[in-house]
């Protein structure tokens, strides 16, 4: 794995004796000794510990010094609204293109003097071209090269953090804010992305180690591997990008609308201004010909990502794909996500997976397949 | 007990062959969720497809060691697929399969062939 990247947990990840795979140009680990089925439910009954500096981080300030002339033109590349984001609040976005396809997923925080952004691993090169291209005028982009990013997750993610700095706890569901660790200022999020309470910690890599190692010392945190933030997402219904979004899906066809805010949608203030405005302000209004849904398999074999979806348990033509499948460890069966056409779309419709030659029942199914807990 | 390079262990049971997958190869697979064993009566070929098992990870295919009738198949791995993990040469077994010539084994690894085959 010479050509791979690796964070500043490479070392901790072996001594935990993880099993190292390549992700998106990085050496990560897919699992570590609990292996991914414990760490899932361990994650949903105390607290898992994540390594995800592999995304991307990036900050953007106003040359003006004026943060409105940097959410203005953020704007002009993504359909949500960030002039309306406060002072330390973040966001869910999506900077689409001009098809009104998805080139990526990413939150955007207002911290104050510049905007926060952590893109995706895998798209995290194409972005920050992209920002050069179009923001440089409005902002200098910094890449944040020396920090670490951890993600800590569960029902037990505040009270292990809070041990390390207590206003932890004060923190709401996507606030944004600076703690210290270690004497070293850090920029928390209370967000995540596993369905549960718990915070995102961009640590500088100086004590990025420091700060996993007292969390893995408490009897509640786990380190836990990508298997398990796979199977966890996919439970919480969201999104991995290049499998269930990507340039060829639009937010409304991925049932992302939620994140589109209505100063942005037809009549609004600052409507469109987006790439891909008049296809995603056109399905907004008059909906779209395909929709992803969750899909519940009847039996218990998995439907994976690729498995064709059918109307009839004949088959025929194909009403739709898998974007992802796997087993729900805390659901007890198989669940996945998928586009199909929109008369199909509704929950509670009974559709067939094409599993090994058969098809094999499932039922269209509301997402989250798991509720989430948040701390609102 | 024999073994083969697709990580099945063999043993002879009554005149019948019992066959499953190696906790070297349950290791392996990680978490396994999902057992499709095959009907009893089906008849097999050497290498055919017999067993499909979903892990965490991916699904796999089990083959056929011999030529054969399946005469049992282990239906509570449909219930509860992780008697592969937690007993992989006990209660995780796949099926039983009446063969003609049991000599047929003698082409498998024994025990230590095998663990000098995992390494």
């Amino acid at each position: 794995m010479a050509d791979l990247k690796r964070t500043v947990f490479f070392d901790l990840h072996n001594e935990l004796g993880a099993k190292m795979v390549p992700f998106a140009g990085y050496e990560m680990p897919v699992q570590y000794k609990l292996g991914v089925m414990k760490e899932h439910l361990h994650t949903r009954a105390s607290a898992g510990l994540f390594d995800v500096s592999h995304m991307g981080q990036v900050i953007l300030r106003p040359r003006s010094g004026d943060l409105a002339d940097v959410a203005a033109a953020l704007e002009a590349l993504v359909p949500v609204s960030v002039l309306g984001l406060k002072e330390g609040r973040q966001r869910y976005a999506m900077f689409t293109n001009d098809a009104g396809g998805i080139l990526d997923d990413l939150m955007v925080a207002n911290r104050g003097d510049h905007l926060f952004l952590v893109v995706n691993a895998a798209c995290k090169e194409a972005d920050i071209a992209h920002l050069r291209a179009h923001l440089s005028d409005a902002c200098e982009i910094e890449v944040i090269e020396d920090r670490a990013l951890v993600a800590l997750q569960g029902p037990a993610a505040e009270k292990a953090l809070s041990r390390l700095n207590p206003y932890a706890a004060g923190m709401r569901f996507m606030d944004s804010a600076n703690l210290g660790f270690f004497g070293e200022e850090c920029w928390v999020s209370r967000s995540g992305y596993t369905g549960e309470d718990g915070y995102e910690v961009s640590v500088p890599n100086g004590k990025a180690v420091d700060l996993a190692r007292a969390l893995l010392e408490m009897d509640e945190v786990e380190a836990i591997g990508l298997g398990a933030r796979d199977s966890l997402r996919l439970e919480a219904g969201l999104c991995l990008y290049g499998h269930d979004i990507d340039e060829t899906t639009s937010p409304v066809e991925a049932a992302l609308e939620w994140a589109i805010q209505k100063v942005r949608r037809k009549g609004g203030a600052r409507e469109g201004g987006f790439p891909g405005a008049a296809r995603i302000l056109d399905e907004l209004e008059n909906g779209t010909t395909r929709r992803r849904v969750g899909i519940l398999p009847e039996g218990r074999a998995p439907m994976r990502e690729g498995t064709g979806l059918f109307a009839d348990a004949e088959g025929g033509a194909a009403i739709g794909t898998v974007t992802s499948g796997a087993y729900g460890p805390s659901i007890e069966r198989p669940m996945a996500m998928g586009y199909v056409e929109i008369d199909h779309a509704v929950d509670g419709t009974q559709i067939f997976g094409e599993v090994r030659g058969k098809h094999l029942p499932a039922i269209v199914s509301p997402l989250p397949f798991r509720p989430s807990n948040y701390k609102r | 007990m024999k073994f083969t390079e697709e990580h099945e262990w063999l043993e002879v049971e009554d005149d019948l062959v019992v066959v499953g997958i190696t906790e070297h190869a349950s290791e392996q697979l990680g978490d396994i969720v999902f057992v499709e064993v095959p009907e009893a009566g089906t008849t097999v070929t050497k290498g055919d497809e017999v067993v499909v098992i979903e892990s965490v990870k991916a699904a796999s295919d089990i083959l056929a060691p011999l030529d054969g009738e399946i005469v049992e198949a282990n239906g509570a791995l449909e219930e509860n697929p992780g008697l592969v993990n937690e007993d992989p040469t006990g209660k995780g077994w796949f099926f039983k399969m009446k063969v003609e010539d049991l000599s047929a084994l003698d082409d498998y690894m024994d025990e230590a062939e095998y663990k000098d085959f995992i390494g």
